[in-house]
């Protein structure tokens, strides 16, 4: 068998490999919880004008994998923190169960508004491919 | 051919649900660690002052919203008078505090009259538009005017225990068994 067609076949294999494993195997992290803080020094940043953006307009979480929200104020001052207020060195752990968009009033965004997006566990070989095809494109942008 | 197919066997065999591994005990979301609920005096619907530290003892349930809202505030106050009915002997522990972010139609006889209908036993609590920001402003609750002549508000329900400590917060929509689970729960706590 020449080099260049074994070189081909393995390549072949090596990405249907890859695309096998994001389809069967299981989408896991070490922690369920996807985590925002407000930075020691936020408060005064803002106060010397910085406009400091620490939550996304939008945030996506995915059931059984990545469902709970962890927002914590690591800031030396109370802050509004999405959808309440946290206490210097408090944390509000928010899970979610169910798939839906989930909306609350925060002071934080300029439309006055936190969008959540659950999305529902992916289990089947397609939802994990697309699951992973879109988290890769979201690390990438 | 082998160590492909030995590959995908493998793969296959991988493959099963998500993982699932546990969370939180309560439903609602938790405050780490938790803080001495905001004490506040305003005017209660049931005729007296409304003082939150009044119902130590007690798990509070607190809320925000006003008597003419079309959507957010029925639906909650009918979750928390269907989990109040469900929790039985057990929701004579268990209050139900409804703050107005509507003071000038929201006296407390409308109060009143409006909780009445979904369960007697909730209060309301109205004062004047300062003290009522000041309760908003401690508990970081958003209220703003909107262009139908309503309001936009928060639409949680936060969780108090009987000794006066905000444990957590419930997401609008959830269901009154939610409710019920983490009132259960509070009441179990020491």
């Amino acid at each position: 068998m020449k080099p260049l067609r074994v070189l081909s076949l393995a390549l072949v294999a090596g990405v249907l490999g890859l695309v096998a494993w994001a389809a069967l195997a299981p989408v896991r992290f070490d922690s369920r919880e996807e985590v925002f803080e407000i930075p020691k020094g936020t408060w005064a940043r803002r106060m010397a004008g910085d406009k400091v953006e620490i939550l996304p307009a939008q945030i996506r979480l995915t059931l059984g994998v990545r469902d709970v929200l962890r927002l914590r104020n690591g800031d030396e001052v109370p802050q509004q923190f999405g959808p309440t207020v946290l206490m210097p060195g408090q944390s509000l752990r928010l899970p979610f169960e169910v798939a839906s968009t989930y909306s609350f009033a925060c002071s934080a965004h300029l439309n006055g508004q936190m969008n959540i997006v659950v999305q529902p566990q992916p289990v089947s070989p397609w939802g994990r491919l697309s699951w992973r095809a879109a988290a890769l494109w979201n690390a990438l942008t | 051919m082998k160590p492909l197919f030995a590959l995908f066997a493998t793969l296959l065999l991988a493959a099963s649900p998500v993982r699932a591994d546990g969370g939180a005990t309560l439903k609602a979301g938790t405050f780490d660690p938790p803080r001495a609920a905001p004490d506040f005096a305003l005017a209660g619907s049931n005729g007296g002052q409304l003082k939150l530290s009044a119902y130590r003892g007690k798990v509070v349930l607190l809320g925000f919203g006003f008597t003419s809202c079309p959507d957010v505030c029925p639906t909650t106050l009918t979750t928390l008078a269907a989990a109040h009915k469900q929790l039985g002997v057990q929701g004579k522990d268990v209050q139900v505090l409804y703050i107005t972010v509507d003071p000038k139609n929201d006296d407390a006889a409308r109060l009143k009259e409006y909780l009445t209908w979904y369960d007697p036993s909730f209060v309301g609590g109205t004062g004047s538009e300062a003290a009522l920001a000041a309760v908003r402003k401690s508990y970081g609750i958003v209220a703003k005017r909107s262009a139908a002549g309503g309001y936009s508000h928060s639409s949680f329900v936060y969780l108090i225990d009987r000794k006066g400590v905000l444990r957590a917060l419930m997401p609008y929509d959830h269901p009154a068994a939610d409710f019920v689970h983490d009132v259960r729960l509070l009441l179990a706590s020491p």
